[in-house]
C-alpha cells in the first residue's frame, strides 16, 4: 500500500488558481468518494481550505493514483493545468506533510490552530462517505494525535499573533473573566471592529460604540450586537468603561493625561485598558504613567504579535523532531502491512531535503 | 529523627521550586498538580515535625526562635494549600517555595534551637495566643507572595515588557483579589491572637509591637477595601509590611521564650 498526497497551497499558488480548486464543506464526501473510485486508489480523502487544497490517497499502484490524481485537477480546472504549482508526495513525504500541516506548520500563519479542525471534518466527511479504509483511518488519527501532542509540549500555539487576539489576552491578564467588562470603541475602524469582536467572543457582553457619524456607530453597534453612544456624550459614560478602543481620525490626541486623571478618580481605582489603534494617535502616551492605566497602541501590540510569531519560529526545529519520530512509526507499520519499504529520499517528489516551509520564513 | 524530618520537607520545597524554574527557563512549563503535590508532601513532613516537638514539649512548640520559624513555614505553605486552588493562582506554589526554603535552612543552620527542656503545664491561652498569631503572620506572607506576584504582572503590563512569564502569571486582578483576602484573614487571626494575649497578659513591648503590626495591616485593609489606594499600592504596602513584620520578629520571639 502507498500513501500519495498532490495538491497546491498558498505557498506556491494565488488565491485566484486556489479558489479554482476549491471545494464546498458540503461536498468534501461525495468528492472523496469520486476520488476513491478513480484507477489506482483505494481510500481518499479531500482538504480544501482557503489556503490549500490538497488530495490524500491509499493507492496499491503510486504512479497510477499521480495519474488520477493528475486527472482529477484537469476536471476540476478552468484551463491547463501543466503550469499550476502542484506538489505530489509519497511515503515518508507525505506523512511528514500532513503531520506538519495539521500542526499549522504549513499554515500562512505559523501554529494557527484552526487547520486541525478543518482536517478533522474533510477526514469525517470522507470516513462518512466509505472513502477510507484502515490505512487512512490509521493515518489520520495518528496525525490527531501528533497535533495534540506537539500542542502540549511544545509552544508552538503559544502567543498571540494577531492585534485582536494579543488585545483579548492582555485584557484577561488585567480582568481575569471579561465577561463582566464593559468595552468602548471611539471611532469605527475595521481594527477597532476586528478587536471588539475578539472581545465579545471571549465573554464581553457591554459593548458601547461611538463616531463622529452617529449612523456608523450605529450600524456597527447593530453588527456587533453593542450600543451606540453620541460622539459628544463619550466622556460621560467613561467612568464605568473598563476597556477602551480608540480608532477616530483625529488630527490630535483626544485623550491626554490631564483630561483623564480626574475621570480615574471616579472610577474608584478601578483599572482601565486603552487600546489606541489610530495613527495618529488618538491618546497622549503619558496616559500610560497613570496609575491603573494600561494604555497600548497599535505598535506595542504588533510588537507582540512578532514576538509570538518569532517564539513559534523557534519551536519548529523541535516539532520537526517530534513529528519525524511519527512518521517513522506510521512508515514502519506501512512497510509491516504491505507498503513499499521506507528508504532516504523515498518520497521527495518535491525539492529533496524540503522541510516545512515554517522555518523557512 | 526530627531534624530530618525537616530536611526532608525542605528538599520537597526545593525541589518543586527549582523543576518549576526549570521549564520556566525551558520555555516548557505547564500547570499541573506535579507542584501541588510535591509541595503537599513537604507540608506532611512539616506536621510531623510539629507533631513530634509538640509531643516531647507536652505543648505547641513556639519555644524559640527554630520552632517559631518552622510554625511559620508550615502556616504558609497551609495557607498555599488553601489559596491557590481557590483563586487558581497558578505559580503560586513557585513564588511561596523560596520563601518556605529561606525559613526552613535559616532555622536548620542557625543555632537558634535548644534542647526540649522539662514539660511544663501548657497554657491555653498562650498557646491560643502564639499559634494565632503566627498563623496571621503565615497569611501575611502569602498576600507578601501574592502582592510580589501582582507587581510582576503588572510591570509587565505597564512597561509592554510580556516575557514568557506573563503568559504563566495570573490575572492581576486574580492576584488582587487573593492580596485582599489573605490580609482579611491575616488581619482577623492577629485580631484573635492580640485578644487571647490580652486574657494572658503579655508583657507591654510585645502587645505594643502586635498592635503596631496589626494597625498597618488593619490600614492597609481598609484602605485597600474602600479603594483610597490602587490595588497596586495594597501589593506593594502588603510587601513592605511584611518584610518589616520579619525584620522584627527576632525581637519578639525573645521575649515570647522570656515567657513561654
Amino acid at each position: 500500500m502507498h500513501v500519495i498526497c498532490q495538491g497546491l497551497s498558498h505557498h506556491a499558488a494565488n488565491v485566484r488558481l486556489r479558489e479554482e480548486f476549491a471545494i464546498p464543506d458540503s461536498r468534501l464526501g461525495e468528492t472523496a468518494l469520486h476520488v476513491r473510485t478513480m484507477e489506482g486508489i483505494c481510500e481518499a480523502v479531500v482538504l480544501s481550505t482557503c489556503n490549500r487544497v490538497e488530495v490524500y490517497a491509499a493507492a496499491t499502484d503510486s504512479v497510477a493514483a499521480f495519474r488520477s490524481l493528475d486527472r482529477f485537477f484537469h476536471e476540476r480546472a478552468e484551463g491547463e493545468t501543466d503550469e499550476v504549482p502542484f506538489y505530489r508526495h509519497a511515503a515518508p513525504e507525505s506523512v511528514r506533510h500532513l503531520f506538519g500541516v495539521v500542526c499549522g506548520l504549513e499554515s500562512m500563519v505559523l501554529g494557527e490552530t484552526e487547520i486541525l479542525g478543518q482536517v478533522k471534518k474533510a477526514y469525517q466527511a470522507a470516513a462518512e462517505s466509505g472513502s477510507t479504509s484502515s490505512c487512512l483511518n490509521r493515518l489520520f488519527q495518528r496525525s490527531f494525535n501528533v497535533a495534540k501532542e506537539i500542542r502540549s509540549q511544545t509552544n508552538i500555539t503559544r502567543g498571540s499573533v494577531s492585534v485582536g487576539s494579543v488585545a483579548v489576552d492582555l485584557a484577561e491578564k488585567i480582568f481575569g473573566e471579561l465577561t463582566g467588562c464593559k468595552v468602548m470603541i471611539l471611532g469605527a475602524g475595521e481594527t477597532s471592529e476586528l478587536t471588539a469582536r475578539a472581545l465579545r467572543a471571549r465573554g464581553v457582553r457591554a459593548i458601547f460604540v461611538s463616531n463622529r457619524s452617529l449612523a456608523r456607530a450605529e450600524a456597527l453597534a447593530v453588527e456587533i450586537g453593542g450600543k451606540a453612544i453620541p460622539f459628544e456624550g463619550w466622556d460621560r459614560e467613561f467612568t464605568g468603561v473598563d476597556i477602551l478602543i480608540s480608532s477616530t481620525a483625529a488630527p490630535r490626541p483626544l485623550i491626554t493625561a490631564a483630561r483623564l486623571s480626574p475621570l480615574m478618580r471616579l472610577r474608584q481605582n478601578r483599572p482601565l485598558f486603552v487600546i489606541d489603534l489610530a495613527v495618529p494617535r488618538d491618546v497622549e502616551p503619558e496616559v500610560n504613567d497613570l496609575e491603573g492605566v494600561y494604555l497600548y497602541d497599535i505598535d506595542s501590540l504588533q510588537a507582540i504579535t512578532q514576538q509570538s510569531l518569532e517564539n513559534r519560529r523557534r519551536e519548529v526545529s523541535l516539532c520537526e523532531q517530534m513529528i519525524e519520530r511519527h512518521v517513522r512509526d506510521f512508515t514502519g507499520w506501512l512497510g509491516r502491512a504491505g507498503g513499499p519499504p521506507p528508504s532516504p529520499g523515498a518520497g521527495e517528489t518535491s525539492p529533496p531535503g524540503r522541510r516545512f516551509h515554517a522555518a523557512e520564513s | 529523627m526530627d531534624r530530618a524530618l525537616l530536611v526532608a520537607s525542605t528538599i520537597c520545597f526545593l525541589f518543586g521550586f527549582a523543576y518549576t524554574m526549570y521549564a520556566l527557563g525551558a520555555g516548557r512549563y505547564r500547570p499541573s498538580r506535579y507542584n501541588f503535590t510535591v509541595i503537599f508532601a513537604g507540608f506532611l513532613l512539616q506536621t510531623a515535625f510539629l507533631f513530634r516537638r509538640g509531643e516531647q514539649l507536652g505543648r505547641c512548640p513556639l519555644s524559640n526562635l527554630f520552632e517559631v520559624l518552622i510554625f511559620l513555614s508550615w502556616s504558609i505553605v497551609l495557607l498555599y494549600l488553601l489559596v491557590g486552588p481557590t483563586y487558581r493562582l497558578s505559580l503560586l506554589g513557585a513564588f511561596t517555595s523560596p520563601l518556605v526554603v529561606l525559613f526552613q535552612v535559616f532555622a536548620l543552620v542557625a543555632p537558634i534551637d535548644s534542647p526540649p527542656g522539662a514539660k511544663i503545664a501548657p497554657d491555653p491561652w498562650l498557646e491560643l495566643h502564639a499559634a494565632l498569631s503566627i498563623i496571621a503572620y503565615g497569611a501575611f506572607a502569602m498576600a507578601c507572595v501574592a502582592g510580589v506576584m501582582y507587581l510582576a504582572q503588572e510591570r509587565q503590563l505597564k512597561t509592554h515588557q510580556i516575557r514568557s512569564l506573563f503568559y504563566h502569571l495570573p490575572p492581576i486582578s486574580n492576584l488582587a483579589t487573593a492580596t485582599s483576602q489573605l490580609l482579611l484573614c491575616g488581619f482577623l487571626l492577629l485580631t484573635a491572637g492580640l485578644l487571647a494575649g490580652f486574657v494572658v497578659g503579655s508583657p507591654r513591648p510585645k502587645v505594643l509591637w502586635g498592635v503596631a503590626v496589626w494597625l498597618i495591616y488593619g490600614a492597609i485593609l481598609h484602605a485597600g477595601k474602600l479603594r483610597w489606594i490602587s490595588p497596586r499600592r495594597v501589593a506593594l504596602f502588603s510587601v513592605l509590611a511584611f518584610t518589616l513584620t520579619l525584620s522584627t520578629l527576632w525581637g519578639l520571639t525573645f521575649l515570647a521564650a522570656s515567657r513561654l
